[in-house]
């Protein structure tokens, strides 16, 4: 039976990868060979110049600056998303007031709930951007937030949102957070799902509480999708594009408040026609993520429980 | 060079696939597997590169010796030789100016040559063409406008731009006996110069300066100032009124720039300006018309004359606000007569200001206006039809069309007195008085245009900071300083010198 196994799998397996090759591998690998060089973009023409992008980008305070706030990003938007998102999907689920005839339940309209929820989801990103621009227009009766905050008298927390320097890059977190909880609450939700309900019963039988329930039996059995979860949001937060650069102040500002990596790299190649400086900037964000990628799988890594 | 030019489109964009598109796709396979796969998959990404590397040096090459003069045959209708049914591809920028102006031009060259001409609209001139002008098939006739424009200094260099000299040598369409050099404004085609080289056609003028509605002044016995003083005592009078004085795009606040930096040439004379162009050291921090324009706008900051918010205003929403008559003043360029109709009231009386006098001994006298030839038409010397987007420029620039283009978008060409006997639009008009009465003493600035990087990104950050009250005006012009002998100093930024 082994003969033509072999055969029959590189039969099956090189289309594939042929085309994982050259549509995902050779660009990543062409993004090493351009960062090397001199090359503006405009031309066909590069001057080799070894590593002196890297030397560039290292003193490079812009950068780092924009790396800080990527930083920030990761640290804040995954944290607080998951943390919504496991909320949300409990009290759609296991939160509810107890019925009969069935052990646990969610909070009344949870259906509708999660179907809110999930909107922001279906809406693109650059839409969510515009509406969110919008929401934060300074003027006092134009501005969606500003005018809300006057017609319940709280004119003094009338602000100029993103133009504000030490408001922005919150503002921007905050949209990043709104647009991607409803994305968790449903997967939570499924995976809340597939917990058997015999240890719900045995735990409600025990006297828990939500509380109980819900740090003892749901949050360790959820373990695996939080951590899938984790990568995808922190990789997210490693992003940033498409928000900032439609949202903030004079690209990436005020005065850099909220400049990302991404959009460095957008303005270095787009504006400043350096793309093998701006390649190295890819080489640079290749790095960061995917370090953060190993080191969540390796310290987040757990007993898996099987049911 | 033509055979690996299909494949050249997917360069350029690698650095914003790993930077986004890829990252997101990849989460689903999980890190670890891919960085296995890529070692698995090096023996088959070696050939790859090599066969891909070969596009990335492939297209563009050296100069072509036919830039010079393109074109078949040529004759007295048909003086740049444009062959009869040679197809042209247009790409315009389509921002507050449309581009209906240009789809009306290029019908004239349909019917005159019976030749297809494919048009293209867009705001992203620069992201979407890049590709192309490395591939070496760029389309004949670019509008090199707005924000996500073409570097057309790096273009230039590479000797991607047509050089121009034939079209200004040809006659124009109106006048046999005149040449396009006769029938066009003499900065426009100092302005399009690289070195000695004319090869991009500024179209339009822009009239910049302080915007107001010449309605709300005389409701309130009000009269435009003319010194900065004037002003501030002016912005007294409309606070009290509960009207904020100004408003300002904070989202872009290189949209103050137009005032702030005209307003320094204007009070300490175009030489101290050109030092600024030409980034030599202490050109900021020496000239003291800098200090007197930057202190005038911390103290409209201090006492408060922006409109409030108006830091987190887009272009549209600040004009909106003003022409709502939140605010009174807005640092604008001509185009803001077409971009803020929809909100424009009828009786609002759209008109421009010149620039403000200084406290005395100023390097240009009264009345000097800020005007810049704009809307960059360039042509692609390695594109399929040189000749035909020449034609294309020959048709725009004749009198038929300058004036379509006056009647669209409410804005002047640079051909002159081409509005002559026209009914103007009011901001048009106001645009076109103050013009005429600034006769030669006509501002013309690079900066911004030479390193955008610095202007938009680096003095916009500050200037964001100044107007909020945030940054004084000493720390402005030190930073400004600063953030100027930096890109002096960087070897990977051209240099551009200007002499007058």
């Amino acid at each position: 039976m082994q003969h033509g196994k072999y055969r029959f799998i590189v039969g099956f397996l090189a289309l594939p990868v042929i085309v994982y090759a050259i549509f995902v591998i050779s660009p990543f690998v062409q993004a090493f060979q351009i960062s090397l060089t001199d090359w503006s973009g405009l031309v066909g023409t590069a001057k080799f110049v070894g590593f002196e992008n890297f030397e560039r980008l290292w003193n490079n305070e812009d950068f780092w600056n924009a790396l800080r706030h990527n930083v920030y990003l990761l640290i804040a938007v995954p944290i607080v998303t998951l943390a919504l998102g496991l909320f949300f999907a409990f009290m759609l689920n296991v939160g509810g007031k107890r019925r009969k005839n069935e052990v646990i339940t969610g909070v009344a309209g949870s259906k509708f709930y999660r179907f809110v929820f999930f909107f922001p989801q279906v809406i693109s990103i650059t839409i969510i951007a515009v509406i969110w621009f919008n929401i934060y227009n300074p003027d006092p009766n134009d501005g969606m937030l500003n005018s809300l905050l006057g017609a319940v008298g709280l004119d003094s927390l009338q602000n100029a949102w993103l133009g504000e320097k030490s408001l922005a890059l919150l503002c921007i977190m905050a949209v990043m957070i709104w647009s991607h909880v409803g994305f968790y609450v449903v997967l939570f939700s499924a995976a809340m799902a597939s917990i058997p309900r015999d240890i719900y019963e045995a735990a409600l039988l025990d006297g828990a509480g939500r509380f109980h329930t819900f740090f003892r039996i749901t949050l360790p059995l959820l373990w695996d999708t939080v951590q899938t979860g984790w990568v995808y949001m922190g990789i997210i937060a490693l992003d940033g594009f498409a928000l900032v650069q439609i949202m903030s102040v004079n690209m990436g500002g005020p005065d850099g408040a909220t400049d990302v990596m991404p959009l460095r790299l957008y303005l270095t190649a787009f504006r400043d026609s350096q793309f093998g400086y701006a390649s190295a900037m890819g080489i640079a964000m290749l790095i960061v993520t995917m370090t953060f990628a190993v080191l969540t799988m390796r310290f987040a890594r757990r007993e898996r429980i099987e049911f | 060079m033509g055979s690996t030019s299909a494949e050249n489109p997917e360069n350029p964009e690698n650095p914003e696939h790993t930077g986004t598109t890829v990252n997101k796709e990849s989460a689903g396979v999980g890190r670890r597997d891919l960085i296995k796969r890529s070692v698995a998959l090096g023996l088959i990404s070696v050939p790859t590169m090599s066969f891909l590397s070969a596009c990335a040096t492939g297209g563009g090459g050296g100069d072509d010796d036919a830039s010079k003069a393109p074109g078949g045959p040529k004759s007295a209708t048909n003086p740049l030789g444009v062959e009869k049914g040679a197809a042209l591809e247009a790409f315009i920028f389509k921002g507050g100016l449309g581009d209906q102006y240009a789809k009306d031009a290029e019908a004239d060259y349909k019917a005159k040559y019976g030749a297809q001409v494919k048009h293209t609209g867009t705001q992203q001139v620069g992201p979407k063409l890049t590709p192309r002008f490395a591939g070496g098939n760029p389309p004949d006739v670019i509008d090199n406008s707005g924000a996500d424009h073409l570097d057309m200094n790096k273009l230039s260099t590479q000797g991607q731009l047509q050089d121009l000299q034939a079209l200004l040598d040809a006659p124009s369409m109106d006048d046999a006996d005149k040449k396009i050099s006769d029938v066009i404004h003499p900065s426009t085609i100092e302005k399009g110069k690289h070195g000695d080289t004319f090869d991009v056609l500024y179209y339009a003028f822009t009239i910049y300066g302080t915007w107001y509605s010449q309605k709300a002044l005389d409701d309130n016995g009000w009269q435009y100032p003319k010194t900065l003083d004037e002003m501030v005592t002016l912005c007294g009078e409309i606070k009290k009124k509960g009207i904020a004085p100004w408003t300002y795009a904070g989202k872009y606040p290189y949209y103050v720039h137009f005032n702030l930096f005209a307003q320094i040439a204007k009070i300490g004379g175009m030489d101290g300006w050109i030092a600024i162009d030409n980034l030599e050291p202490k050109a900021w921090t020496s000239n003291d018309a800098v200090k007197q324009v930057v202190e005038h706008y911390e103290e409209l900051a201090a006492k408060k004359y922006f409109l409030e918010g108006s830091q987190g205003l887009t272009h549209i929403q600040s004009q909106t606000a003003w022409n709502k008559g939140k605010a009174i003043f807005i640092p604008n360029g001509s185009w803001v007569e077409n971009e803020a109709a929809p909100t424009t009231p009828k009786d609002f009386a759209m008109s421009v200001g010149a620039l403000f006098d200084g406290s005395g001994g100023d390097g240009m006298p009264h009345g000097t206006l800020r005007a810049e030839p704009s809307e960059p038409y360039i042509v692609a010397s390695k594109g399929k039809n040189p000749a035909g987007g020449m034609e294309m420029l020959r048709i725009m620039l004749s009198k038929k069309h300058a004036q379509n283009f006056a009647k669209l978008v409410k804005s002047l060409t640079c051909v002159v007195d081409a509005t002559e006997g026209m009914t103007l639009s009011p901001g048009l008009a106001s645009a076109s008085t103050a013009f005429k009465e600034a006769g030669d003493n006509i501002i013309s600035l690079q900066l911004q245009e030479w390193y955008p990087s610095l202007t938009d990104e680096k003095i916009g950050g500050l200037t964001g900071q100044l107007l909020t009250g945030e940054m004084k005006a000493a720390d402005w012009i030190k930073k400004t300083q600063e953030y100027a002998d930096a890109v002096a100093k960087d070897d990977s930024v051209k240099k551009f010198k200007r002499e007058k």
